[in-house]
């Protein structure tokens, strides 16, 4: 994992970039915030009626946002990941999901983003719960690049989405093909292994593994699956087809995540090998950032590597 | 949708409705709705005949021929335990044939203990408490961001009062000067388990919606001319309102009424020709 020269935005910052620039361009969108502070000195303009900060609620920021698109409007939502799908994960289950409405959930500070603020903060779970929930969409952007791109396609889709967002700035992804929601992106062809992986380290944790795996003569495939529901199962069963073995990478628990998603929907189409590498089933008991809080939970280029190693008996 | 069609001048019904034969009425069906195979909770549901009777034969403007007329008030039914008594209104102000009441209760029907939308007229799915406020001020943003003078009605159930996503949304209602939610409370005073303030205090209840920033009223929830007076009453400016609407659980039915047992009943044959006789024994009763 190298650090780039000048820091790309985070995919938080891009999301409040383009809700800034559509909401005063289209009539129907709204914006519910809750305490968050990430539109702190946005001018609206003409717009600023449709900006409202409801406060620290986040029940109620959900079921507004419901009433709201019942009567026509398509609400952004956002709080920190910990709250969008624990706290109020019921509203987001009964008065959006049931409903089909068109909100558009901005999960911030996902994973183990939150860093030093702590487990009450971090999220590990949210996966498990929003893909668990008809009608729903999933999205997790890898970097700036694909944030925008995401948040963007998401827009046109008829139903909720939940859009899994970090906190702070995360490494440019390398250049690779047009994203398209839905569709897994591939990084790397490679007949060997397929690498599937969710999120911005753990995609960049993949690619690294690819390297250092091409140094002993493995030919690991990456894949950058950004959308977890509904995951590209076509996709994922052709490079599973051809390698016989899957390695997923993601920042959330074991239970339920994306690892889980993978070996649920290959499971009864073809005979693979799914190793999944994940967080602990515990939760993070000590102070520190985002990198490093992964490196001690095992979710680096190396131990995913060492992991594919294993999962080929060339350990 | 709207330019469509030509729209009705007036609701369903008007202010001066005599709605004692649909009250009866929507008693009935609640009754025959709880022989059914399932049963049903006719207590919550005979507390609210009158607040919903009030609502869409005298209050709100909904047209039942376009249930999704973009103009229409919103009825939000959190206690969604209320299902039964907002199927039978729904049915007497024309939203679906009355041979489809019959379907409650029944396998592949979408008509089900809580309210879902698939049934003509229901807004949103409720069922689990607490929610429907939230959804309330929603809608009331909805139709402030378009100048609409529609106004959504959000039904709460006393017990429900406990859940802390009720305060919540009232703080937020109230933040945020909503002018065009009401809500009602219905004050039957008891919940599954015995009597509401035996199980989590409610009171001062009046007091509780006037600190969170609410105009109240305080009504016989069982008298329709009050309720119609304080419903149709100009809207408080920057002030959401609440009714208290004091009312009986199971009210009609003597061998139920005011007691927690009413809250879910299958009436058997017998129980069903007993509720049957003592709905249409308060009519005469009323008339004389």
């Amino acid at each position: 994992m190298t650090t780039p020269a000048s820091a790309p935005p985070s995919s938080r910052d891009v999301y409040r970039d383009i809700v800034t620039e559509l909401l005063p361009a289209d009539q129907r969108l709204v914006c519910l915030d809750s305490d968050t502070g990430l539109f702190n000195g946005v001018d609206w303009g003409t717009a600023a009626d449709r900006y409202l900060n409801i406060g620290i609620a986040e029940h109620t920021l959900m079921g507004a946002a419901a009433g709201l698109a019942k009567q026509g409007r398509v609400p952004f939502v956002n709080t920190m990941a910990a709250f969008a799908a624990s706290r109020a994960v019921e509203a987001v289950k009964i008065d959006i999901a049931l409903s089909n409405l068109p909100v558009r959930i901005a999960a911030t500070h996902s994973g183990v983003s939150a860093g030093h603020l702590g487990p009450t903060h971090h999220a590990l779970e949210d996966l498990a719960a929003m893909r668990a929930l008809p009608n729903m969409t999933v999205v997790v952007p890898a970097d700036a690049a694909s944030a925008d791109e995401l948040i963007r396609q998401a827009m046109a889709l008829p139903g909720p989405v939940y859009l899994r967002l970090g906190r702070g700035a995360t490494p440019d992804l390398p250049a690779g093909p047009p994203i398209e929601l839905g569709r897994a992106q591939v990084l790397r062809e490679g007949a060997d292994i397929t690498l599937a992986a969710c999120g911005a380290y753990p995609v960049l944790a993949a690619l690294e593994a690819a390297e250092l795996l091409g140094r002993d003569g493995i030919e690991a495939g990456v894949l950058h699956v950004h959308t977890v529901k509904p995951l590209d199962t076509p996709a994922l069963a052709a490079a599973a087809s051809r390698t016989g073995t899957v390695v997923t990478v993601e920042e959330h628990w074991h239970a339920g995540g994306f690892g889980a998603a993978v070996a649920e929907s290959l499971t009864g189409l073809l005979p693979v090998l799914v190793h999944r590498v994940a967080m602990p089933d515990a939760f993070v008991p000590v102070s520190g950032g985002q990198r490093y809080l992964l490196e001690q939970a095992g979710i680096t280029g190396a131990a995913v590597a060492d992991r594919a190693r294993l999962a080929l008996d060339k350990a | 949708m709207s330019s469509m069609f030509t729209l009705p001048s007036s609701p369903p019904g008007s202010p001066h409705l005599e709605l004692a034969p649909i009250t009866h009425r929507i008693r009935e069906h609640i009754v025959n709705m709880c022989a059914g195979p399932e049963g049903g909770h006719v207590g919550g549901s005979m507390s609210l005949v009158e607040i919903l009777a009030t609502l869409y034969f005298r209050v709100m403007f909904v047209d039942p021929r376009f249930p999704g007329l973009p103009e229409r008030d919103i009825l939000l039914l959190s206690k969604g335990h209320g299902g039964i008594g907002l199927y039978a209104t729904l049915c007497e102000a024309g939203f679906f044939p009355e041979r489809e009441l019959a379907d409650y209760g029944r396998e592949g029907s979408h008509f089900m203990a809580h309210p879902h939308p698939e049934v003509p007229g229901v807004e949103m799915p409720s069922g689990s408490l607490g929610h429907g406020l939230a959804i309330g001020i929603g809608c009331a943003l909805a139709a402030r961001l378009e100048q609409a003078p529609r106004r959504t009605f959000v039904v709460l159930g006393d017990g429900e009062l406990q859940e802390g996503s009720v305060w919540e949304a009232a703080a937020v209602a109230a933040s945020q000067r909503l002018d065009g939610l009401v809500a009602i409370v219905d004050r039957n005073r008891l919940q599954i388990t015995g009597e509401t303030d035996e199980v989590c205090n409610l009171e001062p209840l009046a007091d509780r919606w006037r600190a969170f920033g609410w105009r109240v009223h305080e009504v016989d929830g069982h008298d329709v001319d009050e309720l119609t007076e304080v419903l149709t009453a100009p809207p408080d400016p920057g002030t959401p309102t609440v009714l208290i609407a004091h009312t009986v659980k199971g009210k009609g039915l003597p061998f139920v009424e005011g007691q927690p047992r009413s809250h879910y009943a299958r009436l058997g044959e017998r129980q069903h020709r007993q509720a049957l006789a003592a709905l249409r024994a308060s009519v005469r009763k009323a008339r004389r």
